[in-house]
């Protein structure tokens, strides 16, 4: 009786309106605060009302809540927002369509920044950042500097979870930035990253989870020098915190959408991802956070200007001093490796 | 029921028949408030006991989706587990400590008031209580930081030089849980306090013992049992506490409601974060017994 009744209302408005499309909706997952509203500001918002299909936003914890929706069979999402190393994980679970790229346009993508399951939105960066009242502009220049607290004596916040904690450390260790993911890949090379956090272990004060609140410790001073995420901690300038960041030995990683596994509108949703990943839309994205496009036609448009360009993590200068971060690693290690970054974490 | 039961006490002679009507009206009897009882069985039993158990079956399900003890083995080869383990039962142990260093003298003091100051007073527990446990938590933090309320009020007023450690740490996690479980023990331990009849001070007191020695001999063992079902009510909330320890721990007070979080993101299969479900559940269980056999044993020497 309802798809009746829905039926009818449908038909009412396709006799009232010749827009078809308004009868579309896609419901998009992210991550909340000031990154997801820069992608609505930037991407969601105008491909609806360029393509008429109504978006409907919600936060959402992560791919667990995306396995938990697949297994029970009441998928309510149909787009995900992602980092690129979950997404991998989630696609090769199961927990996701594959995308057709017969829709979605990739040609002019960075080819590094899609792959079968989710579709690359933003390049960011794991950087340093550090309190400009206590170091001023030039705080430390690399992970040797943010381990060295007599050079830069104060308080560090450190990510609570393995991912892109390790590298920074073996980085600070002394191994070469070509070498990183190399080391890493044996139990030894990750318990030496680890052992290093454990040296520093007494000055960190925080160990922090989310994006949301890396961004807060450095708006309330509470810690002097911390890892996380470039767009955020320029967000939290502009609300007054006094921080700064390197792009130098800082991981490059990007943020991409996702289809979730039996999601309600699937079609509709590829559609959708195909116009966002157009680059009118992520050239737009920067305005908002600091975050690079995927796709490098965005970079074509000349709407992005150079001062932003130069400040975004995938222009080439800043490209060029980081490490990308290796989805094979996390596809391998990531289980193991958190395990033991939990044992040091509870020591 | 009640005329047969009448019926068969007045036929003469035949006791037998009197004892069998009893118990067949005694079973009947038992077997109506069953009956009654049966939506809230049910209820219990969807809500309750079929998502323990089916907790308790996710849990032997490995990574690759077949049964496994892998789950359980994880927790006995990584030493975090037992570690994690040990800091919940000791982070909940020191919170129901604490909140009883406070809670008793404060419900005592209400339960001496008169009844209007006394209900005045309540509030201060029970307001904080309606608010929303995360905006208190937060609360907590804007506080207690370093460039929060509290250290910059002091450092002005010239009582410390360095803002103090309050949060991201142990000692902010047992503030803001005192903070949020102090009700739990405050209201039982009133109820009961206020149930001890003045009469038994006034004749101890009549009977020579000053006010301290009335106090422990008279008062003190007749307010335990709400003492300590409060105790006990906060030791077990706070064994599965999650945000309060996880805004105020500064990541580094790890408890196993945190990891189990953690287990849901990492592992691909529920089993990981529900074998630890199970784990504390049964430590749960086995504190309420262990409880259970100390009450028993306080009323027996109670008694004497």
């Amino acid at each position: 009786m309802k798809h009746h009744l829905l039926a009818g209302v449908a038909a009412a408005a396709l006799a009232a309106t010749p827009l078809v499309a308004a009868a579309q909706s896609v419901t998009i997952a992210s991550w909340g605060g000031s990154y997801q509203e820069a992608q609505s500001k930037a991407l969601f918002e105008p491909a609806s009302a360029a393509t008429g299909v109504t978006v409907k936003q919600e936060t959402y914890g992560g791919m667990a809540d995306v396995r938990l929706q697949v297994q029970t069979g009441a998928v309510t999402f149909d787009i995900v927002a992602s980092g690129s190393g979950s997404a991998a994980r989630a696609g090769a679970e199961g927990l996701l369509e594959e995308l057709d790229y017969g829709v979605i346009d990739v040609s002019s993508f960075y080819p590094t920044a899609y792959s079968k399951f989710c579709v690359g939105g933003d390049v960011f960066s794991t950087v340093y950042a550090w309190n400009t009242d206590t170091f001023g502009e030039n705080g430390p220049q690399s992970w040797a500097d943010f381990w060295d607290v007599e050079k830069f004596p104060g308080s560090r916040s450190y990510r609570g979870s393995v991912a892109g904690a390790l590298e920074p450390a073996l980085m600070a260790d002394g191994v070469p930035i070509d070498k990183v993911y190399e080391t890493l890949s044996s139990k030894e090379g990750i318990e030496r990253a680890i052992n290093k956090i454990r040296e520093l272990k007494p000055h960190i004060e925080v160990f922090w989870t989310s994006g949301a609140q890396h961004a807060q410790l450095m708006k309330d001073g509470e810690v002097d020098m911390i890892t996380g995420w470039n767009g955020r901690f320029d967000n939290a300038k502009k609300d007054g915190a006094k921080v700064a960041y390197s792009f130098n030995q800082a991981l490059l990683d990007y943020d991409c959408f996702a289809i979730p596994k039996g999601a309600p509108n699937k079609d509709v949703a590829m559609q959708f991802l195909a116009e966002i990943s157009k680059p009118e839309y992520q050239a737009n994205l920067p305005k908002y956070i600091t975050y690079g496009p995927t796709n490098k036609a965005a970079y074509g448009l000349g709407t992005i200007d150079e001062t932003v360009a130069r400040a975004l993590p995938s222009h080439p200068d800043n490209a060029a001093m980081q490490l990308p971060i290796s989805l094979e690693w996390y596809a391998e290690w990531e289980t193991i490796a958190s395990e033991m970054y939990q044992e040091m974490l509870t020591e | 029921m009640a005329a047969e039961a009448i019926a068969g006490a007045f036929a003469p002679g035949d006791a037998a028949a009197n004892a069998a009507g009893l118990r067949r009206d005694a079973a009947r009897e038992r077997l109506a408030l069953f009956g009654l009882c049966s939506p809230a069985i049910v209820v219990v039993l969807i809500v309750l006991v079929i998502p323990a158990g089916w907790l308790f079956y996710v849990s032997f399900i490995g990574a690759g989706g077949a049964f496994s003890l892998e789950n359980y083995a994880r927790m006995i080869e990584q030493k975090s587990y037992a570690r994690i383990f040990r800091t919940t039962f000791e982070v909940s142990l020191a919170t129901t400590a604490i909140c009883i260093l406070i809670g008793y003298p404060f419900a005592y003091f209400l339960s001496q008031l008169p009844r209007r100051a006394a209900n005045l007073c309540l509030i201060t527990v029970l307001l904080p209580f309606w608010t929303s446990l995360l905006v208190r938590t937060y609360a907590w933090l804007v506080l207690l930081q370093k460039q929060g309320l509290v250290n910059s009020w002091a450092i002005e007023l010239g009582l410390w030089d360095e803002p103090l450690k309050f949060v991201h740490n142990l000692s902010g996690t047992l503030i803001g849980m005192v903070h949020i479980m102090l009700p739990f023990l405050v209201l039982p331990a009133l109820s009961s306090m206020k149930a001890i009849e003045r009469d038994y001070m006034r004749a101890a007191a009549s009977m020579g013992a000053g006010p301290v020695r009335a106090f422990w001999t008279v008062f003190f063992p007749l307010s335990l049992p709400g003492l300590f079902a409060g105790a006990l009510m906060v030791f077990v909330l706070c064994l599965g506490f999650y945000v309060t320890p996880a805004v105020l721990g500064g990541g580094k007070v790890i408890l196993v409601s945190m990891r189990i979080a953690s287990n849901i993101e990492l592992f691909v299969n529920w089993g990981a974060a529900s074998a630890l479900g199970v784990v504390l559940m049964v430590l749960t269980l086995a504190t309420l017994w262990l409880a259970a056999r100390f009450i028993r044993l306080e009323r027996l020497t109670g008694a004497h």
